[in-house]
């Protein structure tokens, strides 16, 4: 154990009094107990702030955050309790280099995604070529039988995507899942940058800290860019699920930033195969769908009888091709964990290169010998649903008793295709501000970059650190004790 | 505009206006009782019973309270949580409302209305009311006025202004002709009432400070306060921003900035009922409403206001829409006539 570690300069800033790095892999302190070089400017404009001043500015962030609103609604709380999503003062700082080469992962991944997608819902090469056992497509849940050989739009499957990275004990950053149906998140690292520029207003400069606010104008663009042929101004609507959602603020901040409407299912009726939308002055056209709805909701027609969120006739129009929807439908294939899988697989297959971003060793328990292992090792894998999100559906294994091992241990047997293990990773640590001890402590997190797919391939600078705020927890969701940061990306090397 | 949109933003509007209204009876009548000071209960009885009648939700009350005290109507218009037309009912609603159009208000908008929600909801709001009542309503109508301000201020002027325009002047002259209505026990069925006594002459003073329409009335009348001049005051007022008159002009006004249609026309069943309800209040007089019985005039008149509000509903808010299976039944039958025909 290294402790306490001690800046470049051998003065010790008060909050970084007792830190201590532990094993795991410090963002910002090397284990020689250093600063690593592109938190060093960070750190000196840090020693200008005392402690009670730093407790003031926070303070004042969380004040402005819950004035303005920025809050997220608790699911299952029946008070409809908002709450803010904590946000730490301390950046997350990616240099200049590091970011390089995670950009160019993050698009080698989503092109090869939006391939595969394409090939298995047109000709299904990677199948026949025997890459991916076919069972393990056609027996995912989220494979959308109805839409093959149906030509999207701009042929693009996946306009916008998060994808989650960690970074293991060596700091190796890997890919950990990835969201293509519906990501959010991209609100918060706009409205945490904004906050950031308003409590150190000065740090900002002299790090040379990329910009991230132009993502509202680039998601519109990829909009704009599948809109149906013919259309040369063409109306862009979001729709939300409503206000009851917990991303609902994030919605009605893109669709401002955007200036488009944020409509619901209810705002939206098709006529004739096309889409419109109820207005004081009678109906409008709408052609571009960002929608904010899982694949189920969005035609009650089609998909789940029951929705009340979404639009009778929608995929009638959409499949006529005078309306656009981004995501496409059928996207939510690449979100199962099994197909995560084979990711590495599709970049050599379709893009012929070695992927740049590694998986996380993962185990199929559809395999034999794979669930065999996975049988065996309970008590040290994390086992996954293969269509969960947001943490729920999960076995952390060494955290479990072993009832709830022998209880997974059931369902994984039952039902070997919904589930995949992989070993713990632990996650990377970064100084994070604890109210309970006043000092900095070292915590868990992770990134979600978003990337944006139209005509050109966008990474916005960062994205989305999550951190998870109880000590020693490796779960970074807002719905269980997650917090986030501003992520930095530096235009230079230092 | 989405139909929805305009729906929100009217009904944040009215929800702001209520709760600025009820803020200034309950204080005012908090206020009146000190200049009474000591009363039985049943006098006390007399004086809050009616407030409870103006808001409306009497039944509501009563099924919350046993009594009608001091403590339990500031209670029921102020925090009550069953009451949605509380003051933080209402602001919570409005605030619902503005969630829904938050890419159409302002950030400093959002952010002064969530700022009296969250006030609203802290127990220092509570321990305000019970120390300075008036402090407490003060900072209610100052937060009103701040969003007020923010919308003249700082909104275009187009449709979707005018569509809170248009709730927060219905929701006025509502307010207005309650507040006045609210000692109509004392009202003479007809004509002309006898020369106030002193009780009622506070007790009409407090109805003019309810509507913040004291210093307005002063410089007209005078302090001799009576009831004939109150009531001309405050319902055909052509001046005054808070008269009914005022109101439903500027309703009225705004619903035609909304179509386009001028003065004097009409295109759709809102428009021709506000056209026709100004043109009453216009061409009133006081007498003419004393001698019909002042009660029964407010009661008539918040009916024919009540209908335009329907009608604005009907007319931008709830469009029927024929559903796919009448649409292709209609089609069809068009085609069979047409066969028919050759």
């Amino acid at each position: 154990m290294l402790s306490p570690n001690v800046p470049a300069n051998g003065e010790v800033h008060p909050l970084f009094e007792r830190y201590n790095c532990g094993t795991y892999f410090d963002e910002m302190l090397s284990p020689e107990g250093g600063i690593r070089p592109h938190y060093r400017s960070f750190a000196r404009r840090l020693q200008d702030v005392a402690p009670d001043d730093w407790v003031q500015r926070r303070q004042a962030v969380d004040a402005l955050f819950l004035r303005q609103g920025i809050t997220f609604n608790v699911y299952g709380d029946s008070k409809g309790t908002e709450r803010i999503f904590p946000f730490d003062l301390m950046p997350r700082i990616i240099s200049a280099a590091e970011w390089e080469k995670i950009e160019a992962g993050l698009v080698q991944r989503i092109t090869a995604l939006n391939l595969f997608l394409h090939d298995i819902y047109h000709e299904q090469k990677i199948l026949k070529d025997g890459v991916i056992p076919p069972s393990y497509v056609l027996s995912a849940r989220h494979f959308r039988r109805e839409f093959v050989n149906f030509r999207v739009p701009g042929d693009i499957y996946i306009h916008v995507c998060g994808t989650d990275l960690i970074r293991d004990e060596k700091g190796q950053f890997l890919v950990l899942e990835d969201n293509a149906r519906c990501p959010s998140g991209v609100s918060y690292v706009l409205e945490n940058r904004r906050a950031m520029k308003r409590t150190f207003p000065d740090f900002f400069a002299e790090a040379g800290v990329r910009p991230v606010d132009h993502y509202p104008t680039e998601l519109l663009n990829v909009l704009r860019h599948v809109a149906p042929g013919g259309v040369s101004d063409p109306t862009v609507v979001l729709l939300t699920p409503g206000p009851y959602n917990s991303a609902y603020f994030e919605h009605t901040y893109l669709a401002r930033q955007m200036g488009i409407d944020i409509v619901e299912g209810r705002d939206l009726l098709v006529r004739d195969q096309h889409v419109f939308m109820r207005t004081t002055k009678g109906l409008r056209p709408v052609h571009v769908i960002y929608r904010r709805i899982d694949d189920d909701y969005l035609d009650p027609t089609v998909f789940r009888a029951n929705s009340a969120l979404g639009v009778a006739g929608l995929i009638h129009a959409y499949r006529a091709g005078n309306v656009s929807l981004a995501n496409s439908i059928g996207t939510g294939i690449s979100d199962d964990k099994a197909m995560y899988y084979f990711v590495p697989q599709m970049i050599r297959y379709y893009l012929d290169q070695e992927p740049l971003l590694a998986n996380v060793p993962t185990y199929l328990a559809s395999e034999d010998a794979d669930r065999t292992y996975i049988l065996e090792h309970l008590d040290q894998l994390v086992v996954k649903a293969t269509n969960e999100a947001g943490g729920y559906g999960m076995l952390m294994g060494p955290y479990t008793s072993q009832a709830e091992r022998d209880e997974f241990r059931a369902k994984i047997v039952a039902d070997p295709r919904n589930y995949i293990a992989q070993p713990i990773v632990s996650l990377s640590r970064h100084p994070t501000y604890i109210e309970e001890s006043g000092v900095l402590e070292g915590r868990h997190i992770d990134l979600r970059p978003f990337i944006l797919y139209g005509k050109k391939t966008t990474v916005i600078p960062g994205g989305l650190t999550r951190v998870a705020l109880r000590r020693g927890s490796l779960v970074v969701n807002s719905s269980q004790g997650g917090g986030s940061k501003d992520t930095w990306v530096l235009a230079r090397n230092e | 505009m989405l139909s929805r949109v305009a729906n929100s933003l009217y009904w944040m509007s009215r929800y702001l206006e209520r709760a600025e209204n009820t803020a200034r009876l309950v204080d005012v009548n908090l206020q009146l009782l000190l200049d009474h000071a000591p009363l039985g209960e049943d006098t006390l009885m007399d004086q809050w019973q009616p407030i409870v009648q103006s808001a409306g939700d009497e039944a509501l009350f009563y099924s919350l309270h046993r009594q009608a005290t001091a403590s339990t109507v500031s209670e029921f218009l102020v925090f009550q949580p069953e009451n949605p037309n509380s003051i933080l009912g209402a602001i919570a609603q409005a605030r619902e409302n503005a969630r829904m159009v938050r890419d159409q208000i302002t950030g400093d908008f959002w952010e002064e209305l969530n700022r009296l929600y969250l006030f609203l909801g802290t127990a220092k709001a509570r321990a305000i009311l019970r120390s300075s009542p008036v402090e407490f309503f003060q900072e209610i109508k100052a937060g009103s006025f701040h969003l007020q301000g923010l919308v003249e201020a700082t909104v275009p002027q187009n449709e979707g202004w005018h569509f809170m325009r248009a709730g927060k002047y219905i929701e006025r002259a509502d307010k207005t002709s309650r507040i006045l209505d609210v000692r109509h026990a004392t009202f003479p069925a007809h004509g002309t009432p006898a020369a106030a006594t002193q009780s009622e002459a506070l007790q009409w003073a407090a109805v003019l400070r309810s509507c913040s329409a004291w210093d307005a009335y002063k410089a007209i009348y005078g302090a001799d306060v009576q009831l004939a001049f109150v009531a001309e005051f405050l319902l055909l007022s052509e001046d005054f921003p808070r008269s009914v008159r005022f109101s439903v002009e500027m309703l009225n006004r705004s619903l035609r900035s909304i179509s386009g249609i001028g003065d004097g026309r009409f295109s759709n069943e809102a428009e021709k009922l506000a056209g026709r309800l100004v043109a009453e209040l216009q061409f009133g007089t006081a007498a003419e409403i004393l001698e019909f019985g002042l009660h029964h005039y407010i009661d008539v008149f918040q009916t024919k206001l009540n209908a335009i509000g329907e009608a604005l509903f009907q007319t931008y808010i709830f469009q029927p829409f024929l559903t796919p299976d009448n649409e292709q039944l209609q089609q069809q039958e068009e085609q069979q006539q047409q066969s028919a025909a050759e």
